[in-house]
């Protein structure tokens, strides 16, 4: 039995994804910025997608830039802001938790002269609102808080921070990096008062290399990429038609049934968490109440046996999971998260991440907690003594 | 300017009646190593010479670059070839080219030393310093001469044609790969053994290696480390086998059975006698280590006694006498230093006892090795017949 229990990680195309792909790759091939009717053709897929995550966000089509993905997302938001607002003042803030694409940009403009306020977060992985209202200056160009953390699933109340925002002061951007929240939670941004919202593809069963960032008409950024002027001058580069309409196909698709997807993944979070609740020292890390995390994301530490060698047991049962967040699994210490909720080292040497998609079955769970009843008390005979 | 280059080769010339098997082996792999640069290149050996020609366009950089991996090079000296023998054409060209190379600005002094092997040609080597020096001296009028400790030496060669050169650039020397016979490397994924292999392989060594891998204590991405860190020793020592041994199984029984401050010594008695098995299989007349004395506890000397002792064939440890900055010098001249630090756990740094024995004693270690008795040996033949051997040739 397989169980592909990594989908913050990526997931797998719907077939419907995939299909689109090929046919615009295969058949409707042309450059939207062609004249021709190869290009009109292949126009309207960027058309319907812009159309559908519109809908999906009820934004105006034009507010939605598509890009490379998530990464290019968050970066776009921060460099564009720096230096479309560098007169108006330097301060960023964000938090000490978020995911790599956007504090490593965070990093890079603090080593060009900007001041970046990293707020830490509660042992739940949330953020007290009151720090941030505490840490607005005059200067600050840019607020930007990530809606589900990728690695222990804490939701950050982003409705609130976008309310206390626009009424305390409306010049200040909001980034949302919401990468691992669209499609399993309610995203509007009008009504949360979000100026910006980065999105991925392959996180919602679209292909990889395909993403959005949402800019409010409100807002201006400059481009982050320069060139033939595509997308009004925004994002340059030919349009990645494959890549936009299969992410339109998976949002439309992910988004229709929200609501019973995040349901079923509750359940499975429930079902998994308790099912290993008998195996002595197992902790939950990020909310311990389950519902107040994200629906996809489990993160557990069973306590003595080392991240990637429960993961590679795991691989050698055909169940994949991620050694705390696979984007920063490339580097060796302790990940930023773990270290901002205050997870001790043998905690966070042992933390390992399970995420579900709506795919995902009770018979994968099942199987799992079976496999870790019989894996985790072989593996605590060998350790480091 | 440059078409050719003169390979000059140190050991290789006083190796008496076998030398001209050096010197093909010497010309084998310098064709091996010039095939990845884009040049047709020509390598033929003249007059107890090597001369590697390039045919039309090539990149001087890469093709040195090239040359510098190549085991038995201890020079390789850019050469202009003047086939145009005429005496004044001779002169213009030797000017031209230390004009070129030595352009003005870089006031520098010279002299001209001049060889004559071809003694039909009507001008001897006197003849030569003294004309050829006046030539550049006209052409260059920032040069001067120095007969005693010039900054230039320019060397002058009549052969069949002329060969004009007077830049050495270093090679890594040692001996061509394969001239010396074939030793086993104990290959990890960490900083010393890749330069072990090196070494070893500079002296002439055909190298093959083994390495250790514990799944799931060591991943996947942890053996690929050991396969790129395999690729590049390899750019030096050609072709190398590289068995990959699974040896988790040998590990747990020694980890329930033995004292834990003794795993480490004991596991690594273990994986001496696997790699003997392997060089025995490979004809290899050695192992190699990446030991350092008093590196790490199972290196102190009592600990290199009790590893040496389960081995028959010599082990060669080339880095026995440098500390850790000299080895990692080095790492980082192979190019193995920045695959090295990957932050991969192999099988060494797994289960380590807080405390491991530092002093061993032999005796004491082959009692506790008794507790293995009744499943080692078949623990050691499944791990050997399940090795995988990857081929690692980087041509």
């Amino acid at each position: 039995m397989e169980a592909y229990l990594d989908n913050s990680a990526t997931t797998r195309c719907y077939n419907e994804v995939a299909d689109v792909v090929q046919k615009t790759m295969l058949t409707d091939y042309g450059n939207p910025s062609s004249m021709h009717q190869k290009g009109v053709d292949a126009e309207k897929y960027i058309r319907r997608s812009a159309e559908i995550l519109s809908g999906i966000l009820k934004v105006q089509p034009g507010e939605i830039y598509f890009t490379s993905g998530g990464t290019e997302s968050n970066n776009w938001a921060l460099f564009g802001t720096a230096r479309a607002s560098r007169r108006r003042g330097k301060r960023i803030i964000t938090t000490a938790i978020e995911h790599s694409a956007v504090s490593a940009p965070a990093s890079a403009l603090e080593d060009m002269g900007y001041e970046i306020v990293r707020l830490p977060v509660g042992r739940d992985g949330v953020l007290d609102i009151h720090d941030l209202e505490n840490a607005l200056t005059d200067d600050t160009i840019l607020v930007s808080v990530m809606m589900v953390n990728n690695e222990i699933g804490s939701i950050e109340p982003v409705a609130e921070i976008g309310e206390m925002l626009r009424s305390r002061q409306p010049d200040i951007w909001f980034h949302v990096d919401a990468i691992q929240a669209f499609g399993k939670l309610p995203i509007f941004p009008k009504r949360m008062k979000i100026d910006m919202l980065s999105v991925s593809g392959h996180k919602i069963h679209g292909p990889k290399g395909s993403g959005f960032l949402y800019v409010d008409r409100r807002v201006r950024i400059s481009p982050l990429i320069y060139g033939g002027g595509q997308q009004n001058g925004m994002r340059s580069g030919t349009d990645n038609v494959p890549g936009v309409a299969g992410l339109g196909v998976a949002a439309e698709k992910i988004c229709a049934s929200m609501q019973e997807n995040a349901e079923h993944m509750y359940e499975l979070k429930e079902r998994l968490a308790h099912g290993v609740s008998d195996l002595n020292d197992v902790r939950v890390n990020g909310p311990q109440d389950l519902r107040r995390g994200a629906p996809h994301i489990l993160n557990l530490s069973f306590i003595g046996i080392r991240s990637e060698v429960l993961l590679h047991t795991l691989e050698s049962k055909g169940i994949y999971v991620s050694a705390g967040s696979a984007c920063s699994s490339h580097r060796r210490g302790g990940s930023a998260t773990m270290e901002a909720i205050h997870a001790s080292r043998e905690v966070m040497e042992s933390s390992v991440r399970f995420s579900f998609s709506e795919q995902t079955t009770e018979e994968e769970i099942d199987y799992t907690i079976g496999v870790l009843h019989e894996v985790v008390p072989q593996l605590r005979r060998f350790t480091r003594k | 300017m440059y078409q050719a280059f003169l390979i000059k080769y140190a050991e290789i010339g006083i190796k008496g009646k076998n030398r001209h098997l050096f010197e093909d082996a010497l010309v084998h792999h310098i064709v091996r190593a010039l095939k990845k640069v884009e040049g047709n290149f020509s390598v033929t050996k003249e007059m107890g010479r090597i001369y590697v020609r390039a045919e039309g366009g090539f990149d001087y950089d890469e093709t040195v670059e090239a040359l510098k991996t190549v085991f038995g090079i201890a020079g390789i000296s850019p050469v202009l070839i003047i086939e145009d023998m005429d005496y004044e054409h001779v002169k213009d060209a030797v000017a031209g080219f230390v004009r070129t190379v030595y352009p003005e600005g870089t006031p520098r002094t010279f002299k001209v030393a001049a060889r004559r092997p071809n003694k039909s040609y009507p001008h001897d080597s006197m003849e030569l310093n003294a004309d050829l020096g006046e030539a550049v001296l006209n052409a260059c009028p920032w040069m001067k001469v120095d007969v005693h400790h010039p900054d230039i030496i320019l060397t002058v060669e009549v052969r069949q044609s002329i060969y004009v050169y007077s830049e050495t650039i270093p090679g890594p020397g040692g001996m061509p790969v394969g001239s010396n016979g074939s030793a086993e490397l104990l290959l990890s994924g960490g900083i010393d053994s890749p330069v072990a292999g090196y070494m070893i392989a500079k002296r002439g060594v055909q190298i093959d290696a083994v390495y250790f891998h514990a799944p799931p204590y060591t991943s996947e991405r942890a053996k690929q480390k050991v396969v790129d860190l395999a690729k590049i020793v390899s750019k030096y020592a050609g072709r190398i086998r590289l068995h990959v041994v699974n040896f988790t199984d040998i590990q747990m029984a020694i980890y329930e059975k033995c004292p834990h401050e003794e795993l480490t010594i004991i596991m690594r008695r273990y994986m001496m006698r696997i790699a003997e098995k392997f060089a025995e299989k490979d004809g290899a007349l050695g192992l190699i280590t990446g030991e350092s004395i008093g590196q790490v506890a199972s290196q102190t000397a009592q600990s290199l006694l009790c590893t040496n002792a389960v081995c028959s064939l010599p082990v060669y440890r080339p880095l026995i006498g440098f500390d850790k900055q000299e080895i990692v010098d080095r790492a980082q001249q192979i190019g193995t230093f920045e695959t090295s630090i990957q932050p991969f756990e192999d099988c060494c740094t797994i289960f380590v006892a807080k405390h491991p024995v530092t002093h061993p004693i032999l005796r004491v270690i082959e009692r506790s090795e008794h507790k293995l008795d009744d499943v080692i040996d078949e623990l050691m033949q499944t791990a050997i017949d399940t090795t995988e051997t990857i081929v690692i040739d980087e041509e």
